[in-house]
């Protein structure tokens, strides 16, 4: 395919520039967390307050759910049988996925650490939390697609449509590398 | 040429939309050219809102120690006119021309998402009207258009105002950005054939490049109202300086959006002229590569100059160095273009219609609001005139007689392909003369008063010599100017019920939108012109002297 096919799709088009515009929000709320950055002398921050293993292990979930619904997408394209299959293990990695992150807005809650505590809670919340919420739309999206491939509804020629919502998919995950790299690996002193 | 030519029959072909009636036609409908019909209505009624603000500011600036309007009701007034005619007005009137002109332009039925097309649309009134109902809901905003922390934070600003502007900001970004994705995948997927990019018209050209800037602008403020309505409401700490927080940074986001947003507002109107200037002096552009490629330069500068409006926060020798130096350089690409439209005039028969008037009009008040600018992108100048009235007279050079005199002239130029009538020249040459005599002595005069100091939004101003006439000949001015408004919506009003019919073509023009009826009919065009140039009409009805064939301009 050249690059003016590819582009040459209107809903690719519109998806990769609506993600694009999406990738700027975020690199604006990435860009608060680093602008504060060692703002927090006393009190909880990323140092003392973060479980970056645990998170990691949530992290390897998320990321490898990039890899089940490209499987998920392969299946269509080739016509062959595990679509549902795969596009079922992706919804289950990002349903994990929240489980965790919940967990640890849980525990960080528990030991008074909230939006309005310091600036560390404040664009903790507000970057992982749009993050999560993004994810969560993700989430809705690819049961959208489960549910009408029970029903017999996708076939090949709905690959656009399979492809764009694979698309925000990755991108989900490439923001979720972003923000576990700057606020979790990045939290040593 | 059909000799009747008929008003919008809204949603005719669609089978679901014959049972619906009246109001449910337009609000149910996705039709790109009622669509944009809707977003213009909506942005007249804005600018009525926005410009009866300024009208009320005026009056209380008539006289020194004037007491007509409290200082808080003068505060909402500027902040409300300021955020109304950059988000409610400009921006959507030319998303509105954009969603009109461009599928006709490029030969297509509609735009390249239908639906997201109202979803834009609906986003953005419904934004305009969160930032309304802040004053039914007892609070409006007033902290300026720019909502500079930490004035906009809940220690001093505690009533809802700021949250009904932080929400409507969001809508109406999300809805923009929506808008600009259409229009570039409109340009990039449903061009006729033939149509390659180096013979799109430069209003396309400009309109996609526009939307590029939306696209990438507009997060920066989706973030810093989110971060904005976050601090005030679930008590974070971002933009307040006592837990920390920078009002700094907040300056840097709303600039990094604020910034490439002036130059949202201007290249569409930059490509109203660019169609308008060629048809009226009946030659082709002058170096139209020229004229595509600096819109592309002046779009990717815009996101390298933010921080020249915040050269008074005191970044440092090596930032206002930078942000100088690039600022200054957008005057090239600007210039660029500003020589290509005086060229293209050259030697041409000029034909001064009402829309060419404006245009005219335009390259001489537009060029006065951007050596102002240039004069603001010399730090030691901007320190001295930062928050003066010369800022006030430079961003309304810009803004009125760079982009609104573009609306005109487009309105002008475009009204007979929205309706089918022509607008009357006369009123129209009344409605010229009443606004360039008004706009002019509403804002010349405050360069004057800025450099002699006058801050901008302070409510009222000591007697000082001279202050008063020229404050006097600013409100007249401004009183001249609403009235010249009343005639255009006269013109409209009285054009669109009994002006004389317009025919396919009026104005002899070029591009695509002339091949069609006037209005065009729901499917836009039975048959699509072949296109082998930049100006198909031309060589349909020239087929010995196309552009082709007269040294290749294809």
């Amino acid at each position: 395919m050249t690059s003016s096919e590819f582009f040459g799709n209107k809903t690719r088009l519109a998806v990769l520039l609506f993600l694009a515009s999406e990738g700027i929000f975020f690199a604006f709320l990435i860009t608060g967390y680093v602008f504060y950055h060692g703002a927090v002398k006393n009190g909880p921050d990323a140092h003392n307050s973060l479980d970056v293993l645990k998170t990691g292990i949530y992290t390897i979930i998320l990321l490898s759910s990039s890899a089940t619904i490209y499987m998920a997408e392969r299946a269509l394209k080739r016509k062959q049988k595990g679509f549902s299959f795969w596009m079922g293990i992706t919804v289950v990695c990002g349903l994990v996925f929240l489980f965790g992150e919940m967990r640890e807005y849980m525990r960080l809650l528990q030991q008074n650490v909230t939006i309005s505590r310091n600036l560390f809670g404040s664009t903790y919340y507000t970057v992982t939390g749009f993050h999560a919420a993004h994810v969560t739309i993700g989430i809705i999206l690819m049961g959208i697609l489960l549910l009408l491939s029970f029903r017999g509804g996708i076939k090949e020629k709905d690959h656009i449509g399979v492809e764009v919502i694979s698309y925000y998919w990755h991108f989900v995950d490439v923001v979720w590398v972003a923000v576990f790299s700057v606020i979790y690996l990045w939290s040593t002193r | 040429m059909s000799e009747i030519s008929v008003l919008p029959q809204p949603m005719h072909d669609l089978e679901v939309e014959e049972s619906r009636a009246g109001l449910l036609r337009w609000a149910a409908s996705v039709d790109h050219k009622q669509i944009a019909l809707m977003y213009m209505m909506a942005s007249i009624v804005f600018f009525v809102f926005g410009g009866v603000e300024a009208l009320l500011m005026r009056l209380q600036l008539a006289i020194p120690n004037n007491a007509f309007l409290s200082p808080e009701t003068y505060d909402q007034l500027f902040t409300l006119h300021g955020t109304t005619m950059i988000f409610l007005v400009t921006v959507p009137v030319l998303l509105g021309f954009g969603t009109y002109i461009v599928p006709l332009m490029i030969g297509a039925r509609d735009m390249a998402f239908p639906r997201l097309n109202a979803l834009g649309f609906w986003l953005f009134l419904f934004g305009g009207f969160l930032l309304y109902f802040s004053i039914l809901a007892g609070n409006a905003p007033d902290m300026g258009w720019f909502s500079y922390a930490p004035l906009s934070e809940k220690s001093y600003s505690s009533l809802g105002g700021v949250d009904y502007w932080a929400l409507g900001i969001l809508a109406i970004g999300i809805g923009t950005v929506s808008t600009a994705i259409n229009l570039i995948a409109t340009v990039a997927t449903l061009r006729v054939p033939g149509m390659t990019l180096r013979r799109l018209p430069l209003f396309a050209w400009m309109s996609a490049v526009n939307s590029f800037l939306i696209i990438f602008a507009m997060p920066a403020i989706n973030a810093a109202a989110a971060m904005l309505f976050i601090d005030r409401n679930l008590h974070a700490r971002f933009f307040t300086p006592d837990a920390g927080g920078s009002p700094v940074l907040w300056q840097h986001f709303f600039w990094n959006f604020g910034h490439p947003e002036v130059y949202i507002m201007i290249l569409p109107a930059f490509g109203i002229i660019s169609e308008v200037i060629p048809v009226f002096s009946r030659k082709a552009i002058f170096g139209y590569g020229f004229v595509a490629a600096s819109t592309v330069a002046i779009g990717l500068l815009s996101f390298g100059v933010w921080a020249h409006h915040m050269f008074a926060v005191g970044l440092g020798h090596p930032m206002d160095i930078f942000f100088a130096a690039g600022s200054a350089l957008i005057a090239i690409p600007t210039g660029i273009k500003i020589f290509n439209w005086i060229v293209t005039m050259w030697g041409g028969t000029i034909h001064f219609t009402t829309a060419m008037l404006f245009a005219v009009a335009f390259l001489i008040e537009f060029t006065i609001g951007g050596l102002s600018g240039v004069i603001f992108a010399v730090v030691p100048i901007d320190w001295q005139l930062t928050d003066t009235y010369f800022l006030v007279a430079h961003i309304h050079y810009v803004l009125f007689g760079g982009t609104m005199f573009g609306i005109l002239s487009g309105v002008y130029y475009w009204f007979p392909k929205f309706t089918g009538k022509m607008l009357s020249e006369k009123l129209g040459k009344w409605n010229f003369w009443l606004t360039v005599i008004g706009f002019n002595a509403t804002f010349f005069i405050q360069h004057v008063l800025g450099a002699e100091g006058m801050p901008r939004r302070v409510w009222t101003y000591p007697d000082l010599p001279h202050w008063y006439w020229m404050n006097m000949l600013s409100t007249v001015g401004a009183f001249v100017l609403g009235f010249a408004f009343l005639v255009l919506f006269w013109n409209i009003w009285r054009s669109r019920k009994m002006g004389e019919y317009a025919g396919d073509n009026p104005w002899s023009a070029w591009t695509l939108e002339w091949a069609t009826s006037s209005p065009p009919p729901i499917y836009n065009f039975a048959e699509v012109p072949p296109v082998h140039g930049r100006r198909p009409i031309w060589d349909l009805e020239n087929p010995e002297h196309t552009d082709a064939k007269q040294g290749g301009r294809s």
